[in-house]
């Protein structure tokens, strides 16, 4: 099969594509004036009709997106009545409760924006809402990612960008959520001091020009404030760009399937169809983000209260996303090292300084890792089943069992009362938990997933169970395997088998030695280790075998049955 | 029943007509102020009166107290030395007052800590404990019902007079020292909060106005106590007036999830916000249903 | 399918035979919609219908805007705001309803022919590579930075320098910390006025007769609302200033029975017997870990527990941490009683309060 000119122009499985409705011609004019001055017909040749894959997990992308543009948008919003500004205020607005404290005008601005603009405190809750669903969804798009290896080449930099743009999701929230500078936000902020204050050797100074002076300062809402709807949301919305750009560049990838190959997509063109979907969908994650805004509170300010350097409420978290290192900040034990005067404050550097952005780089690193590990060059656009590649499935399931654990770790305070629990009971099984989970989540997935592959080449030899149970002439019962339909076998078999590993022996066999050498022995040491106990695809001669003998097995049954002196069984032709 | 209201949610300057005014005022002085006014100690004709309550509140103490607080309230200690039940000499008739008119106590079984519950004694039988158990000894008595009535805030602004816009100042106030003292352990909306070793700060919402003046009084359980000394009477009332407040405010924002900040908004957008859209995207990318039959080309 | 640019250096092995030939994209099959003219009709005004909806949706929505009040004067549906809820169940269905009649349209009536296109390799052609290869190299080699190390050497160290100017100009960023996290206001009383310890939020100064066992007060030093007692500026106790203290000042008081008392040591190693007021002691209010304001106390156990991260430190015993990340004891206030009875600081905390820093032992410098 040649990839020759058939790139430029997209087949369909249809046949004649329909005649042009009215208004198409309409459309051919303002193509043509538009054209004529832009000259976008030959970029438009290709793209208008450009095939995307449907599936829904291709989706969850699109509801980080769309979730972006409603952050976007109420944000605008908000910018017109807050002021960000630690000025204080005697505040005098219509909150009574709050009526004459002593506050920074931008609590004062929040809670004007809640209660005496119309339509004020929705948009701050949708802007919440959205922002939360914006890193959700990030994130499960992620995994989605991951676990279907879609991560190969040639997509890793646009993996690393995605990690970026989490990062810089979760920065971009934590800086929105100190802005309204209430009792909460505030507490989020002394916290952070205190992280930066736990670094070594430059600590207090990056506090003091962070803070421009003493913690709480005057100055770090407004720097936050430049940052959150300036510096990051530019960024953010460059590498959206690339990584959309990317996208369209190197086609989504897909599910194997009869007619899907890594030579091809499958799919509906971008017009209308996608279009349309797209744009739908538009509107559906901005209509749910404004009825999770109108009908369920979101950081009730007026409740925390401005922020005060002296008082606290139980229940002090950062938004979820953050949970996680705050989690951890929860269990650490009390380390620190005291010594020539000077302090390592373990306690506050391992789960803050260190954890988040080494599990960043582990995160950037994975698809590096893998392809390294399995000395896989090759292109890849067909997507692979989690259960298919069982060590790279246990690797993300023992991350995701150490995020959630750290997380949970995170609502102690709430588990604790919720559940009837000890905070310290909790905090020392987790403190084990962390360490161990993982692992015990590492081994159960990994075998999960190769029992599956057994039930796979299970059902492609011998066909799958049909529930019809059949009794033998000698009183036996066994249950009619019966084969799978073609495209359903076809798509079982559609999957790359394991590259051979260039084994130890081998290696020690060759005689050479050195850096390199050892670097190849640890690569096939890994490469065992990561394809060990894999089922493969069968071969053709197998399939025909196995397909053979339970054809013959079947055949063997049916005129038992039908010849034997019991005749209970169906009649024949039946 | 009148589901949209127009002004339930002011919050406090013409709230209420007058005459309803008044009659919280009423109902609350009869509810709580008169039983008080008929057993107050310093009232020499109820000396008699007070005696026989004793006497009823002894009664009842054998019977459902004295196992774990001993025969005279002097405490039951166990073989290792700590408390099965503290000594009750020098606790007050506030104490009791709270602890059993929340039916806090007596405990189901000995613990720790004891969960408000369903009250066992009558209004009475609480009267007699209480009467009996400050007899023992010294302690605060129960507050009068003046002390915790927030409709009479006094004249805070000094303007000679006392009006709907002292009230307001009342509830501020109040709202600054409940942040102050009161949100460490009972969070910012008293949904309650966790403590050391499996103890919990309780939820203080929807409890009587003479309870929360009581707990602060007396510290019940492992709380600290907040005597007249350490926060002013008319700055427990200040409290209490904005715990009403926020109990009566309605929920501008929407469900409030429990009140527990970020933990349960983090559960909202996972399971509604994110659920939603999924499903949103599975129909979206799911196939439509077929028809078996074809299109005739030809015709089209 | 073939593995020519499968360049890995081992193996080579060509892939057994696929067991399943591709059978093919299956048939084509038409949707209701397609092949029956009522159904397609049908379908049609389903979606109009949703669009209908929606426009109803925003016609409430403005409706609600200019009807439902906000303010101190708020409508309420069932014990939640009106304007709120119902701007954002207008708003959410009015958008909701154009996402789904879209939706629909496409699934229902749009053509859904599967279309089938060609990929490419990320990778150019051979072609284009080679000649943009060879002008990068000609490019370079024209510009002799490979052949004039001297030229390329001092042109990254010149450009490498001018990161300094960018570093430099954050300088003004805020002021050095000096020795400012070392000191708090409690240090400004003076022989004559000890710096009094007042009820935070309430002001006024407490007698130790005041406090009862098992009180507990949330306490911050008279200078912040009676500065010019101390001969403190008014302006050095307002707004950001008034913040900064509070941030290191903040305190718990508690009153325990004197026997429950551990006297520990004090920064030079003397006993901290006279530190307690019959059985009153004074904290700092600010954890160790990262500087939460911690006042959950157990009365009990005198167990003080921080919401933020769990820290827990015994107040009976020189605050010394029993469960928890922080680090270090809570600071303890050194308190007398001053002529007229009223507790009073007898001097600063003998070490920097809050959270750890990198030099921060070098406190006792002072």
């Amino acid at each position: 099969m040649t990839a020759g000119d058939m790139t430029k122009v997209a087949t369909t499985n249809g046949t004649t594509p329909s005649a042009p409705a009215k208004g198409a011609n309409k459309a051919g004019a303002i193509a043509n004036w538009a054209d004529e001055r832009l000259g976008l017909g030959t970029t438009m040749k290709k793209n208008l009709r450009k095939v995307f894959p449907d599936h829904w997990s291709f989706m969850l992308g699109e509801i980080a997106l769309w979730s972006f543009v409603v952050v976007l948008l109420t944000g605008v919003f908000l910018t017109l009545w807050f002021d960000p500004s630690m000025t204080e205020v005697h505040y005098d607005g219509s909150y009574d409760p709050l009526r004459g404290v002593e506050m920074s005008s931008a609590m004062a601005s929040t809670l004007d924006i809640s209660f005496d603009v119309r339509g004020g405190l929705l948009m701050r809750q949708m802007h919440h809402w959205a922002a939360h669903i914006f890193i959700a969804s990030m994130m499960i798009h992620m995994l989605r990612v991951y676990l279907t290896g879609a991560f190969r080449k040639p997509r890793e930099l646009n993996w690393v960008i995605g990690c970026l743009l989490l990062l810089l999701g979760t920065i971009e929230g934590f800086t929105g959520y100190s802005l309204p500078d209430d009792l909460l936000s505030g507490t989020g902020v002394r916290a952070a001091d205190g992280f930066m204050k736990a670094s070594p050797v430059v600590g207090t100074y990056m506090s003091f020009f962070l803070f421009g002076g003493e913690f709480p300062g005057d100055a770090i809402i407004p720097r936050f404030y430049v940052m959150h709807i300036l510096l990051i949301p530019g960024i953010l919305l460059a590498l959206i760009v690339a990584h959309m750009l990317l996208l369209v560049y190197h086609k989504h990838t897909q599910w194997a399937g009869p007619g899907r190959t890594e030579q091809n997509v499958v799919g509906y063109p971008m017009l209308p169809v996608y279009a349309a979907k797209a744009g739908g969908f538009f509107f559906i994650v901005f209509g749910t983000i404004a009825l999770l805004g109108g009908l369920f509170s979101l950081n009730p300010v007026w409740k925390y209260g401005p922020y005060d350097p002296s008082k606290v409420t139980a229940g002090s978290q950062p938004d979820w996303y953050m949970g996680w290192p705050d989690g951890l900040l929860r269990i650490i034990p009390a380390w620190e090292t005291h010594i020539f005067g000077i302090n390592f404050s373990w306690n506050v550097m391992l789960p803050i300084l260190v954890a988040p952005p080494l599990l960043l780089m582990v995160l950037i690193a994975l698809p590096f890792l893998e392809a390294w590990i399995t000395g896989d060059k090759r292109e890849h656009h067909l997507l692979q089943r989690p259960r298919d590649v069982p060590t790279r499935t246990a690797i993300m399931v023992a991350l995701m069992t150490f995020y959630g654990l750290s997380w949970a770790a995170g609502g102690n305070d709430i588990i604790a009362i919720k559940m009837h629990l000890s905070i310290n009971q909790i905090t020392y099984f987790l403190r084990g938990a962390v360490f161990i989970g993982p692992v015990i989540a590492f081994m159960i997935t990994r075998r999960w997933c190769i029992s599956l592959q057994r039930h796979d080449e299970g059902k492609l030899l011998h066909g799958y169970e049909s529930g019809v149970l059949v009794r033998s002439p000698d009183g036996g019962y066994a249950e009619k395997h019966l084969p799978l339909a073609e495209g359903t076998a076809y798509t079982l078999t559609a999957r790359d088998r394991d590259l051979t590993p260039e084994t130890v022996e081998e290696i020690e066999a060759s005689g050479l030695a050195g850096r390199q050498v050892r670097l190849r022995k640890l690569r096939a040491k890994l490469q065992e280790k990561f394809y060990s106990d894999n089922v493969q695809k069968p071969t053709a001669e197998e399939l025909h075998d196995a397909q053979h003998h339970a054809e013959h097995e079947l055949h063997e049954l049916e005129s038992q049955i039908e010849n034997g002196p019991n005749r209970h069984g169906p009649t024949p032709g039946h | 029943m009148r589901l949209l209201n127009r002004s339930a949610g002011r919050l406090s300057r013409h709230r209420r007509g007058p005459i309803a005014g008044l009659v919280v005022l009423l109902l609350g002085l009869l509810l709580t102020g008169g039983l008080y006014a008929a057993f107050a100690p310093a009232q020499a004709d109820t000396d008699q009166n007070n005696e026989e309550l004793v006497k009823e509140g002894r009664e009842l103490f054998l019977v459902g107290c004295a196992f774990c607080h001993g025969q005279n309230g002097e405490g039951v200690l166990t073989q290792g030395g700590s408390q099965y039940g503290p000594a009750l000499t020098d606790v007050g008739a506030a104490a009791v007052d709270f602890q059993v008119g929340t039916g806090r106590m007596p405990m189901a079984q000995p613990g720790s800590q004891a969960p408000r519950k369903e009250v066992v004694y009558t209004e009475e039988e609480i009267a007699a404990l209480s009467a009996y158990v400050a007899s023992l000894g010294t302690g605060p008595a129960i507050p009068d019902g003046g002390l915790y009535d927030t409709d009479n805030p006094g004249d805070l602004n000094g303007d000679g007079k006392q009006d709907e816009e002292d009230k307001v100042l009342l509830v501020a106030r109040g709202g600054q020292i409940f942040l102050a003292n009161c949100t460490a352990c009972h969070n910012f909306e008293g949904s309650g909060g966790a403590m050391p070793r499996g103890g919990y700060a309780p939820k203080i919402r929807g409890v009587d106005s003479k309870h929360i003046y009581e707990a602060m009084l007396t510290g019940p359980q492992t709380m600290d106590t907040f005597s007249d000394g350490n926060i002013p009477p008319e700055d427990k009332k200040a409290v209490i007036a904005y715990l009403e407040t926020i109990d009566k405010t309605p929920s501008y924002s929407g469900l409030t999830l429990g009140g527990l900040g970020p933990v349960s908004e983090g559960i909202i957008v996972w399971l509604v916000g994110i659920g939603a859209l999924v499903g949103f995207a599975v129909w979206i990318a799911a196939h439509t249903t077929r028809s078996s039959k074809k299109k005739d080309e030809a015709a089209a | 399918m073939s593995d020519a640019h499968n360049n890995d250096d081992h193996g080579g092995e060509l892939e057994p035979v696929e067991p399943i030939a591709d059978p093919g994209l299956p048939e084509h099959t038409w949707r209701p919609t397609d092949v029956d003219p009522a159904k397609e009709k049908r379908a049609e005004r389903q979606v109009a219908g949703f669009f209908g909806l929606s426009a109803i949706c925003t016609f409430l929505f403005l409706v609600a805007y200019f009807t439902l009040d906000i303010g101190d004067n708020w409508h309420v549906i069932a014990g939640f705001g009106a304007s709120t809820m119902a701007l954002g169940a207008s708003l959410g269905f009015a958008l909701l309803f154009i996402g789904v009649g879209i939706i629909h349209w496409a699934r229902k009536l749009m053509a859904d022919h599967e279309m089938v296109e060609m990929r490419h390799s990320a990778r150019s052609a051979d072609e284009d590579r080679e000649t943009t290869l060879q002008a990068l190299n000609d490019g370079l080699e024209e510009s002799g930075i490979g052949r004039r190390p001297l030229i390329r050497n001092s042109l990254l160290g010149a450009t490498g320098l001018l990161g300094l100017p960018a570093i430099v100009l954050l300088r003004d960023l805020g002021p050095l910390p000096g020795d400012k996290l070392e000191h708090t206001i409690w240090g400004q009383g003076t022989k004559d006025k000890p710096m009094r310890i007042v009820r935070d939020g309430i002001w006024t100064p407490i007698l130790a007769s005041d406090l009862e066992i098992g009180d507990l007060v949330n306490a911050q030093p008279d200078a912040l609302k009676n500065p010019e007692r101390y001969g403190i500026d008014p302006i050095e106790v307002e707004g950001i200033p008034l913040q900064v203290h509070k941030s290191k000042a903040s305190l718990v008081l508690l009153r325990m029975n004197p026997d429950d008392i551990t006297p520990g040591k004090d920064a030079k190693g003397n006993s901290r017997e006279n530190w307690d007021v019959e059985g009153i002691v004074a904290y700092s209010k600010i954890c160790t870990h990262v500087g939460c304001p911690i006042s959950l106390n157990e009365r009990t156990t005198h167990h003080l527990l921080c919401p933020c991260h769990q820290s827990t430190f015994d107040l009976a015993d020189s605050g010394k941490v029993v469960f928890g990340p922080a680090g270090r004891p809570l600071p303890q206030l050194p308190i007398s009683v001053d002529a007229e009875g009223y507790l009073v600081a007898q001097s600063d905390f003998d070490e920097p309060v809050g959270p750890t820093y990198w030099e921060r032992d070098y406190y006792d410098r002072w």
